[in-house]
């Protein structure tokens, strides 16, 4: 069987022709797809479970799983889509798995106000990143974002990490458009309130507080 | 414009998705209104830490670990296939 990897010069092949050589049993164009796309799996499952063993799981789950169900891949929407539409069902699966909790959904937490209205309003020093050394960064906003509930943590970090459209993140989720809106918003208020913490100018000097 | 309004608006505003008569709106609010000044500022703060800081890098040992298990998964899911027909 001729492959297209050999025609196409390397990193340029597009998407479409990689999917359909690997719907073709192209081992070597789904390795491909793998290599493409591995990253921000393994990131979109460390945000929603929490758990680097669990994030492991998923990532060898999700790609076999669009693998095997390649199939059934329409075309419509972009491979990645659907692909992490798989990987984010996945995740929460595990997640609900390692809570005990089968209520665990992208729904909780919807109703409550937290956070909806700022109620931290002091001024953040200039470039307030630059206080912490970049483990201690990193933990201060592995702690923070971990502190969101599901459904809002996983729409900030496809729309503002991974910088998926609004369509896009709702197409991944199986949300809609103003409900993916909704979340982003107060996913980022809440991690603004919550930042506020260690990024507030210190610096009041006219009495603040 | 109240405070509340400003606030529904923020994610369009700050995602440069709005029309221009409505961020002429929202512009004069954030004049005048300093604690919807500072929201704003903050909360664009807080995506550019998030996009700029990537947490959860995959690790390139684990990464390469994780492909070979990945592809060995799917030549036996194939095989397995084939032997059943
Ligand atoms: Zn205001």
């Amino acid at each position: 069987m001729e492959t297209i990897q050999k025609k196409a010069e390397e990193g340029i092949t597009s998407e479409l022709a990689l999917v359909q050589a690997a719907k073709k049993g192209d081992l070597e164009a789904f390795s491909e797809l793998v290599r493409r796309y591995d990253r921000n799996v393994f990131r979109i499952a460390q945000h929603i479970t929490h758990n680097e063993e669990d994030a492991q799981d998923v990532v060898q789950d999700a790609f076999l799983k669009a693998y095997q169900n390649l199939e059934q891949f329409q075309g419509n929407s972009k491979f990645y889509t659907w692909l992490v539409r798989i990987a984010v069902n996945e995740a929460l699966m595990r997640l609900r798995k390692r809570r005990n909790d089968r209520t665990v959904s992208l729904d909780e937490d919807v109703e409550t106000e937290d956070g909806s209205i700022p109620r931290e309003v002091a001024d953040w020093a200039p470039n307030p990143e630059q206080n912490y050394g970049t483990s201690e960064l990193g933990d201060i906003l592995k702690k923070t974002i971990q502190g969101l509930s599901p459904g809002f943590r996983t729409v900030f970090v496809l729309r503002d990490v991974e910088g998926m459209s609004t369509e896009e993140t709702a197409e991944m989720l199986g949300l809609s458009v103003p409900a993916v809106k909704s979340r982003l918003l107060r996913a980022r208020l809440q991690l603004r309130e919550r930042l506020a913490k260690y990024f507030k100018s210190q610096k009041g000097g006219d009495g603040q507080r | 414009m109240k405070c509340t309004e400003f606030l529904k608006e923020l994610t369009d505003y700050l995602d440069g998705k709005i029309s221009d008569n409505l961020r002429i709106e929202l512009d004069e609010h954030l004049h005048w209104c300093h604690e919807c000044h500072v929201v704003m500022n903050t909360t664009q703060k807080t995506i550019e830490i998030y996009r700029d800081n990537k947490l959860y890098e995959l690790p390139e040992d684990l990464r390469n670990r994780l492909h070979q298990a990945i592809m060995n998964k799917c030549r036996d899911s194939k095989s397995g296939k084939k032997s059943t027909h």
